[in-house]
Protein backbone atom coordinates (compact mmCIF):
# COMPACT_ATOMS: atom_id res chain seq x y z
CA UNK A 1 0.00 0.00 0.00
CA UNK A 2 1.51 3.56 -0.94
CA UNK A 3 0.24 7.26 0.22
CA UNK A 4 -0.09 9.60 -2.61
CA UNK A 5 -0.44 13.40 -2.01
CA UNK A 6 -2.28 15.55 -4.77
CA UNK A 7 -1.91 19.42 -4.12
CA UNK A 8 -4.77 20.76 -5.82
CA UNK A 9 -4.69 23.87 -3.23
CA UNK A 10 -5.87 27.08 -5.18
CA UNK A 11 -7.66 24.83 -7.52
CA UNK A 12 -11.56 25.34 -8.51
CA UNK A 13 -13.61 22.61 -9.01
CA UNK A 14 -13.41 20.29 -11.10
CA UNK A 15 -9.47 20.64 -11.47
CA UNK A 16 -9.07 18.66 -8.13
CA UNK A 17 -11.59 16.10 -8.90
CA UNK A 18 -9.19 15.49 -12.38
CA UNK A 19 -6.14 15.72 -10.36
CA UNK A 20 -7.59 12.99 -7.90
CA UNK A 21 -8.94 11.18 -11.22
CA UNK A 22 -5.50 11.18 -12.93
CA UNK A 23 -3.70 10.25 -9.94
CA UNK A 24 -6.07 7.19 -8.68
CA UNK A 25 -5.77 5.86 -12.21
CA UNK A 26 -1.85 5.27 -11.61
CA UNK A 27 -2.63 3.14 -7.89
CA UNK A 28 -3.65 -0.36 -7.15
CA UNK A 29 -7.05 -0.94 -5.20
CA UNK A 30 -5.96 -0.53 -1.52
CA UNK A 31 -3.35 2.69 -1.72
CA UNK A 32 -4.49 5.38 0.28
CA UNK A 33 -4.55 9.27 -1.86
CA UNK A 34 -4.54 12.52 0.35
CA UNK A 35 -5.65 15.42 -1.44
CA UNK A 36 -5.02 18.71 -0.43
CA UNK A 37 -7.56 21.32 -1.61
CA UNK A 38 -8.86 25.20 -0.55
CA UNK A 39 -11.71 25.12 -2.69
CA UNK A 40 -15.24 24.12 -0.92
CA UNK A 41 -16.50 22.53 -3.46
CA UNK A 42 -14.29 19.41 -2.70
CA UNK A 43 -15.95 18.12 -0.13
CA UNK A 44 -19.15 17.84 -2.27
CA UNK A 45 -17.34 17.16 -5.50
CA UNK A 46 -14.56 14.24 -4.42
CA UNK A 47 -16.88 12.25 -2.60
CA UNK A 48 -19.66 12.06 -5.45
CA UNK A 49 -16.67 10.79 -7.65
CA UNK A 50 -15.28 8.61 -5.14
CA UNK A 51 -19.05 6.93 -5.39
CA UNK A 52 -19.52 6.54 -8.95
CA UNK A 53 -16.08 4.82 -9.24
CA UNK A 54 -15.96 2.69 -6.18
CA UNK A 55 -13.56 4.77 -3.70
CA UNK A 56 -13.92 5.20 -0.39
CA UNK A 57 -13.42 8.33 1.24
CA UNK A 58 -11.74 7.41 4.58
CA UNK A 59 -11.77 11.14 6.16
CA UNK A 60 -12.91 14.96 5.09
CA UNK A 61 -10.73 17.30 7.69
CA UNK A 62 -11.28 20.85 7.89
CA UNK A 63 -8.55 23.42 8.95
CA UNK A 64 -8.80 27.30 8.03
CA UNK A 65 -9.37 27.65 4.72
CA UNK A 66 -7.85 23.57 3.60
CA UNK A 67 -9.77 21.02 3.51
CA UNK A 68 -7.82 17.13 3.30
CA UNK A 69 -9.49 14.47 1.82
CA UNK A 70 -8.24 10.82 2.33
CA UNK A 71 -9.21 8.05 -0.02
CA UNK A 72 -8.88 4.70 -0.56
CA UNK A 73 -8.69 3.47 -3.85
CA UNK A 74 -10.91 0.98 -4.62
CA UNK A 75 -10.94 -2.27 -7.50
CA UNK A 76 -13.61 -0.36 -9.75
CA UNK A 77 -11.04 1.53 -11.21
CA UNK B 1 -24.86 -14.68 -25.98
CA UNK B 2 -24.56 -11.22 -27.85
CA UNK B 3 -22.04 -9.20 -26.71
CA UNK B 4 -22.86 -6.26 -24.23
CA UNK B 5 -22.44 -3.28 -26.17
CA UNK B 6 -20.57 -0.44 -24.59
CA UNK B 7 -21.39 3.53 -25.26
CA UNK B 8 -19.84 6.63 -23.77
CA UNK B 9 -22.10 9.19 -23.39
CA UNK B 10 -21.46 12.86 -22.95
CA UNK B 11 -22.75 14.13 -19.65
CA UNK B 12 -22.90 18.06 -19.15
CA UNK B 13 -24.68 17.97 -16.29
CA UNK B 14 -28.23 19.14 -18.15
CA UNK B 15 -31.31 16.87 -18.27
CA UNK B 16 -31.20 16.38 -22.20
CA UNK B 17 -27.34 14.24 -21.37
CA UNK B 18 -28.98 12.53 -18.72
CA UNK B 19 -32.15 11.05 -20.54
CA UNK B 20 -30.10 10.33 -23.60
CA UNK B 21 -27.75 8.14 -21.33
CA UNK B 22 -30.82 6.51 -19.67
CA UNK B 23 -32.51 5.59 -22.66
CA UNK B 24 -29.78 3.94 -24.05
CA UNK B 25 -29.04 2.00 -20.77
CA UNK B 26 -32.39 0.92 -20.78
CA UNK B 27 -31.76 -1.27 -23.92
CA UNK B 28 -29.43 -2.80 -21.90
CA UNK B 29 -26.14 -1.02 -23.19
CA UNK B 30 -23.21 -0.57 -20.90
CA UNK B 31 -22.32 3.03 -20.29
CA UNK B 32 -19.46 5.31 -18.95
CA UNK B 33 -19.60 8.98 -18.82
CA UNK B 34 -17.29 11.51 -20.06
CA UNK B 35 -17.09 15.09 -18.93
CA UNK B 36 -14.77 17.80 -20.40
CA UNK B 37 -13.11 20.47 -18.95
CA UNK B 38 -12.56 23.92 -20.61
CA UNK B 39 -11.91 26.22 -18.39
CA UNK B 40 -15.12 28.39 -19.17
CA UNK B 41 -17.67 26.22 -17.61
CA UNK B 42 -19.71 28.17 -15.26
CA UNK B 43 -19.88 24.69 -13.27
CA UNK B 44 -19.14 25.16 -9.92
CA UNK B 45 -16.62 27.85 -10.13
CA UNK B 46 -18.39 31.00 -9.69
CA UNK B 47 -20.79 29.69 -6.72
CA UNK B 48 -17.45 27.90 -5.36
CA UNK B 49 -16.02 31.13 -5.24
CA UNK B 50 -18.62 34.17 -4.22
CA UNK B 51 -19.17 33.60 -0.28
CA UNK B 52 -22.84 34.79 -0.84
CA UNK B 53 -23.80 31.90 -2.64
CA UNK B 54 -22.46 29.55 -0.52
CA UNK B 55 -26.04 28.66 0.74
CA UNK B 56 -26.36 27.12 -2.33
CA UNK B 57 -26.24 23.51 -3.05
CA UNK B 58 -22.46 23.41 -4.77
CA UNK B 59 -22.83 19.73 -6.59
CA UNK B 60 -21.31 19.46 -9.69
CA UNK B 61 -23.99 18.10 -12.22
CA UNK B 62 -22.36 16.16 -14.34
CA UNK B 63 -21.42 14.21 -11.27
CA UNK B 64 -24.78 14.33 -9.45
CA UNK B 65 -26.12 12.92 -13.68
CA UNK B 66 -23.89 10.17 -13.56
CA UNK B 67 -24.85 9.13 -9.73
CA UNK B 68 -28.35 9.30 -10.82
CA UNK B 69 -27.19 7.03 -13.56
CA UNK B 70 -25.24 4.99 -11.50
CA UNK B 71 -22.56 5.17 -14.24
CA UNK B 72 -18.65 5.82 -13.95
CA UNK B 73 -17.93 9.15 -14.91
CA UNK B 74 -14.73 10.56 -16.53
CA UNK B 75 -14.01 14.34 -16.41
CA UNK B 76 -11.52 15.27 -18.95
CA UNK B 77 -8.98 18.65 -18.67
CA UNK B 78 -8.75 20.22 -22.21
CA UNK B 79 -8.07 23.71 -21.37
CA UNK B 80 -4.84 23.96 -23.22
CA UNK B 81 -6.27 22.02 -26.70
CA UNK B 82 -9.30 23.65 -26.38
CA UNK B 83 -7.84 27.01 -26.98
CA UNK B 84 -7.82 26.76 -31.07
CA UNK B 85 -11.55 25.84 -30.91
CA UNK B 86 -12.23 29.64 -28.78
CA UNK B 87 -10.07 31.41 -30.65
CA UNK B 88 -10.11 29.90 -34.50
CA UNK B 89 -13.58 28.64 -34.94
CA UNK B 90 -13.59 27.15 -38.04
CA UNK B 91 -17.88 27.70 -37.76
CA UNK B 92 -17.69 31.48 -36.11
CA UNK B 93 -19.00 32.37 -33.23
CA UNK B 94 -22.64 32.63 -32.07
CA UNK B 95 -24.25 35.56 -30.18
CA UNK B 96 -21.08 36.02 -28.14
CA UNK B 97 -17.52 34.19 -27.70
CA UNK B 98 -19.31 30.79 -28.18
CA UNK B 99 -18.13 28.83 -30.61
CA UNK B 100 -20.93 26.37 -30.11
CA UNK B 101 -20.65 24.09 -33.33
CA UNK B 102 -16.50 23.94 -33.64
CA UNK B 103 -17.25 23.27 -29.63
CA UNK B 104 -19.39 20.53 -30.41
CA UNK B 105 -17.54 18.90 -33.29
CA UNK B 106 -14.59 18.95 -31.08
CA UNK B 107 -15.70 16.85 -27.91
CA UNK B 108 -17.92 14.41 -30.28
CA UNK B 109 -14.24 13.86 -31.62
CA UNK B 110 -12.54 13.67 -28.12
CA UNK B 111 -15.33 10.87 -27.15
CA UNK B 112 -14.39 8.78 -30.37
CA UNK B 113 -10.49 9.29 -29.28
CA UNK B 114 -11.67 8.08 -26.16
CA UNK B 115 -14.07 4.70 -27.36
CA UNK B 116 -11.34 3.75 -29.85
CA UNK B 117 -8.91 4.00 -26.93
CA UNK B 118 -11.26 2.04 -24.27
CA UNK B 119 -12.76 -0.45 -26.75
CA UNK B 120 -15.96 1.04 -26.40
CA UNK B 121 -18.92 1.17 -29.28
CA UNK B 122 -20.36 3.84 -29.85
CA UNK B 123 -20.90 7.93 -28.55
CA UNK B 124 -23.82 9.03 -27.17
CA UNK B 125 -25.24 13.15 -26.85
CA UNK B 126 -28.27 14.39 -25.65
CA UNK B 127 -28.25 16.84 -28.97
CA UNK B 128 -32.08 17.20 -29.95
CA UNK B 129 -32.69 18.80 -33.53
CA UNK B 130 -34.07 22.44 -33.29
CA UNK B 131 -32.65 22.82 -29.57
CA UNK B 132 -30.08 25.29 -30.03
CA UNK B 133 -29.86 28.06 -32.81
CA UNK B 134 -26.20 27.54 -33.96
CA UNK B 135 -25.45 23.74 -32.79
CA UNK B 136 -28.26 21.10 -32.89
CA UNK B 137 -30.25 22.02 -36.49
CA UNK B 138 -30.87 19.41 -39.27
CA UNK B 139 -28.55 20.96 -41.32
CA UNK B 140 -25.52 21.03 -38.39
CA UNK B 141 -25.96 17.17 -37.00
CA UNK B 142 -24.63 15.67 -39.67
CA UNK B 143 -21.42 17.80 -39.91
CA UNK B 144 -21.03 17.48 -35.85
CA UNK B 145 -21.02 13.21 -36.86
CA UNK B 146 -18.77 13.68 -40.07
CA UNK B 147 -16.23 16.74 -38.90
CA UNK B 148 -15.57 14.49 -35.82
CA UNK B 149 -14.56 11.39 -37.46
CA UNK B 150 -17.67 9.73 -35.40
CA UNK B 151 -20.01 8.96 -38.60
CA UNK B 152 -22.33 6.39 -37.71
CA UNK B 153 -20.58 6.03 -33.77
CA UNK B 154 -22.65 9.05 -32.56
CA UNK B 155 -25.89 8.26 -31.34
CA UNK B 156 -29.00 10.85 -30.52
CA UNK B 157 -31.46 9.08 -28.50
CA UNK B 158 -33.70 11.67 -28.17
CA UNK B 159 -33.84 12.15 -32.16
CA UNK B 160 -32.44 9.71 -33.51
CA UNK B 161 -35.71 9.13 -35.43
CA UNK B 162 -35.08 12.35 -37.16
CA UNK B 163 -32.15 10.98 -38.38
CA UNK B 164 -30.42 7.87 -40.57
CA UNK B 165 -29.95 5.00 -38.33
CA UNK B 166 -26.38 4.89 -36.40
CA UNK B 167 -23.82 2.24 -36.64
CA UNK B 168 -26.01 0.87 -33.31
CA UNK B 169 -29.17 0.62 -34.57
CA UNK B 170 -27.82 -0.62 -38.30
CA UNK B 171 -25.94 -3.67 -35.45
CA UNK B 172 -28.94 -4.13 -33.30
CA UNK B 173 -27.59 -3.05 -30.10
CA UNK B 174 -30.45 -0.43 -29.77
CA UNK B 175 -34.03 -0.92 -31.26
CA UNK B 176 -35.09 2.07 -32.94
CA UNK B 177 -38.54 2.00 -31.66
CA UNK B 178 -37.80 2.59 -28.34
CA UNK B 179 -35.37 5.81 -28.72
CA UNK B 180 -37.45 9.15 -29.41
CA UNK B 181 -38.26 11.98 -32.33
CA UNK B 182 -38.11 14.94 -29.87
CA UNK B 183 -37.91 18.32 -31.96
CA UNK B 184 -37.50 21.50 -31.71
CA UNK B 185 -36.81 24.02 -28.41
CA UNK B 186 -39.77 22.73 -26.26
CA UNK B 187 -38.85 21.09 -23.28
CA UNK B 188 -41.93 19.46 -22.32
CA UNK B 189 -41.08 16.19 -23.73
CA UNK B 190 -37.53 16.07 -21.83
CA UNK B 191 -39.70 16.63 -18.48
CA UNK B 192 -42.04 14.29 -19.20
CA UNK B 193 -39.41 11.96 -19.76
CA UNK B 194 -37.39 13.21 -16.82
CA UNK B 195 -40.76 12.29 -15.28
CA UNK B 196 -40.85 8.79 -16.38
CA UNK B 197 -37.59 8.04 -15.27
CA UNK B 198 -37.91 9.26 -11.75
CA UNK B 199 -35.70 12.14 -12.51
CA UNK B 200 -36.18 14.99 -10.04
CA UNK B 201 -33.92 18.34 -8.93
CA UNK B 202 -31.93 17.73 -12.11
CA UNK B 203 -30.52 20.74 -13.08
CA UNK B 204 -32.39 23.98 -15.01
CA UNK B 205 -30.62 25.59 -17.84
CA UNK B 206 -30.38 29.07 -17.20
CA UNK B 207 -27.74 31.04 -19.56
CA UNK B 208 -26.29 27.42 -20.59
CA UNK B 209 -23.13 26.21 -19.12
CA UNK B 210 -20.50 27.57 -20.72
CA UNK B 211 -19.24 31.47 -19.77
CA UNK B 212 -18.32 32.09 -23.33
CA UNK B 213 -22.11 32.58 -24.02
CA UNK B 214 -22.27 35.30 -21.50
CA UNK B 215 -22.58 38.86 -22.49
CA UNK B 216 -20.91 40.27 -20.06
CA UNK B 217 -18.07 37.85 -20.05
CA UNK B 218 -16.79 38.26 -23.96
CA UNK B 219 -16.93 41.87 -23.04
CA UNK B 220 -13.80 41.05 -20.40
CA UNK B 221 -12.23 38.44 -23.06
CA UNK B 222 -12.54 41.18 -25.76
CA UNK B 223 -10.79 43.71 -24.22
CA UNK B 224 -8.05 41.39 -22.46
CA UNK B 225 -7.08 40.53 -26.21
CA UNK B 226 -7.31 43.97 -27.69
CA UNK B 227 -5.45 45.45 -24.96
CA UNK B 228 -2.92 42.74 -25.16
CA UNK B 229 -2.65 42.91 -29.18
CA UNK B 230 -3.27 39.18 -29.27
CA UNK B 231 -5.94 36.61 -28.93
CA UNK B 232 -4.29 34.20 -26.29
CA UNK B 233 -5.18 33.68 -22.60
CA UNK B 234 -4.41 31.63 -19.77
CA UNK B 235 -6.20 29.56 -17.07
CA UNK B 236 -5.67 32.24 -14.89
CA UNK B 237 -6.52 35.06 -17.38
CA UNK B 238 -10.17 33.34 -17.96
CA UNK B 239 -10.64 32.25 -14.27
CA UNK B 240 -10.02 36.12 -13.37
CA UNK B 241 -12.61 37.21 -15.87
CA UNK B 242 -14.95 35.42 -13.47
CA UNK B 243 -14.44 37.03 -10.48
CA UNK B 244 -14.91 40.71 -9.22
CA UNK B 245 -15.69 43.84 -11.03
CA UNK B 246 -13.99 44.52 -14.14
CA UNK B 247 -13.02 48.45 -14.77
CA UNK B 248 -10.31 50.13 -17.12
CA UNK B 249 -10.36 53.38 -16.30
CA UNK B 250 -7.25 53.96 -18.89
CA UNK B 251 -5.85 52.11 -22.04
CA UNK B 252 -2.76 50.58 -20.64
CA UNK B 253 -4.39 49.13 -17.01
CA UNK B 254 -7.77 48.15 -15.67
CA UNK B 255 -8.24 46.80 -11.88
CA UNK B 256 -9.90 43.83 -10.92
CA UNK B 257 -12.18 44.61 -7.40
CA UNK B 258 -13.13 42.13 -5.16
CA UNK B 259 -16.73 41.95 -4.54
CA UNK B 260 -17.29 40.36 -1.09
CA UNK B 261 -14.94 38.09 1.07
CA UNK B 262 -14.85 34.88 -1.01
CA UNK B 263 -13.85 37.03 -3.94
CA UNK B 264 -11.17 38.47 -2.08
CA UNK B 265 -9.73 35.30 -1.01
CA UNK B 266 -9.61 34.19 -4.34
CA UNK B 267 -7.70 37.68 -5.33
CA UNK B 268 -5.26 36.97 -2.53
CA UNK B 269 -4.01 34.38 -4.43
CA UNK B 270 -2.85 36.27 -7.43
CA UNK B 271 -1.24 38.82 -5.43
CA UNK B 272 2.56 37.90 -6.28
CA UNK B 273 1.73 38.29 -9.60
CA UNK B 274 0.31 41.68 -9.73
CA UNK B 275 0.24 45.01 -8.13
CA UNK B 276 -2.19 44.74 -5.53
CA UNK B 277 -3.72 47.40 -2.79
CA UNK B 278 -6.32 47.08 0.10
CA UNK B 279 -7.66 50.25 2.54
CA UNK B 280 -6.34 50.32 6.19
CA UNK B 281 -8.26 52.14 7.29
CA UNK B 282 -11.53 50.94 6.76
CA UNK B 283 -12.98 47.69 5.85
CA UNK B 284 -12.97 47.01 1.55
CA UNK B 285 -12.05 45.25 -1.69
CA UNK B 286 -8.96 43.53 -2.52
CA UNK B 287 -8.17 45.51 -5.86
CA UNK B 288 -5.69 43.97 -8.43
CA UNK B 289 -4.20 46.05 -11.06
CA UNK B 290 -3.90 44.33 -15.07
CA UNK B 291 -1.29 46.33 -16.90
CA UNK B 292 1.65 48.54 -17.69
CA UNK B 293 0.91 50.69 -14.52
CA UNK B 294 2.18 54.64 -13.80
CA UNK B 295 2.57 56.60 -10.27
CA UNK B 296 -0.84 58.54 -11.48
CA UNK B 297 -2.13 55.42 -12.29
CA UNK B 298 -1.66 53.87 -8.99
CA UNK B 299 -3.44 57.59 -7.31
CA UNK B 300 -6.43 56.67 -9.55
CA UNK B 301 -6.55 52.98 -8.69
CA UNK B 302 -5.89 53.65 -4.87
CA UNK B 303 -8.99 56.06 -5.54
CA UNK B 304 -11.46 53.85 -7.06
CA UNK B 305 -10.28 51.22 -4.15
CA UNK B 306 -11.54 53.92 -2.04
CA UNK B 307 -14.52 54.07 -3.82
CA UNK B 308 -15.43 50.59 -3.19
CA UNK B 309 -14.25 50.58 0.75
CA UNK B 310 -16.92 51.16 3.74
CA UNK B 311 -14.74 54.18 3.35
CA UNK B 312 -16.59 55.48 0.48
CA UNK B 313 -18.30 58.72 2.03
CA UNK B 314 -15.30 59.31 4.37
CA UNK B 315 -12.72 62.55 3.66
CA UNK B 316 -9.70 60.16 3.41
CA UNK B 317 -9.07 56.51 3.33
CA UNK B 318 -5.68 54.97 3.35
CA UNK B 319 -4.57 52.54 0.53
CA UNK B 320 -1.90 49.85 1.04
CA UNK B 321 -0.46 49.65 -2.21
CA UNK B 322 2.05 46.89 -3.11
CA UNK B 323 3.98 47.04 -5.97
CA UNK B 324 5.90 44.07 -7.36
CA UNK B 325 9.17 43.95 -6.72
CA UNK B 326 9.51 47.17 -4.09
CA UNK B 327 8.27 47.70 -0.99
CA UNK B 328 4.55 48.30 0.02
CA UNK B 329 3.93 51.89 1.48
CA UNK B 330 0.43 53.98 1.65
CA UNK B 331 -1.47 56.36 -0.04
CA UNK B 332 -4.28 58.54 1.91
CA UNK B 333 -6.71 59.46 -0.91
CA UNK B 334 -9.97 61.27 -1.46
CA UNK B 335 -12.80 58.33 -2.68
CA UNK B 336 -13.25 58.94 -6.01
CA UNK B 337 -16.79 60.23 -6.60
CA UNK B 338 -19.67 58.10 -8.56
CA UNK B 339 -20.35 60.76 -11.04
CA UNK B 340 -16.65 60.55 -11.57
CA UNK B 341 -16.64 56.96 -12.66
CA UNK B 342 -17.66 56.86 -16.35
CA UNK B 343 -20.12 53.83 -17.11
CA UNK B 344 -17.20 53.23 -19.62
CA UNK B 345 -15.09 52.60 -17.37
CA UNK B 346 -17.11 49.18 -16.03
CA UNK B 347 -16.64 46.14 -18.41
Amino acid sequence: MSITVVDARNLLCPLPVIRTQDSVAKLQPGDVVQVLCTDPGVVHDIPAWCRVHGHEVRAIKEREYEIIIDIRVGSGG
Amino acid sequence: MPKQAKAVALISGGLDSLLAARVVMEQGVHVEGINFFTGFCVEGHTHAIRKKDHKRPKRNNALWSAEQLGIKLHIVDIIEEYKDVVINPKHGYGSNLNPCLDCKIFMVNKAREWIDANGFDFIITGEVIGQRPMSQRKDTMPVIARDSGAGERLVRPLCARNLPPSLAEIEGWLARDRLYAFNGRSRKPQMALAKQFGFEDYAQPAGGCCFLTDKQYAVKLTDLWSTRGKREYDLDDIMLLKVGRHLRPRPNFKIIVGREEGENRFLEGYRKRFVHMIPTSHTGPLVLLDGDISAADIELAARLTARFSQGRDAERVTIEVNPKGSATHSLVVVPLPTDEIPAGWYL
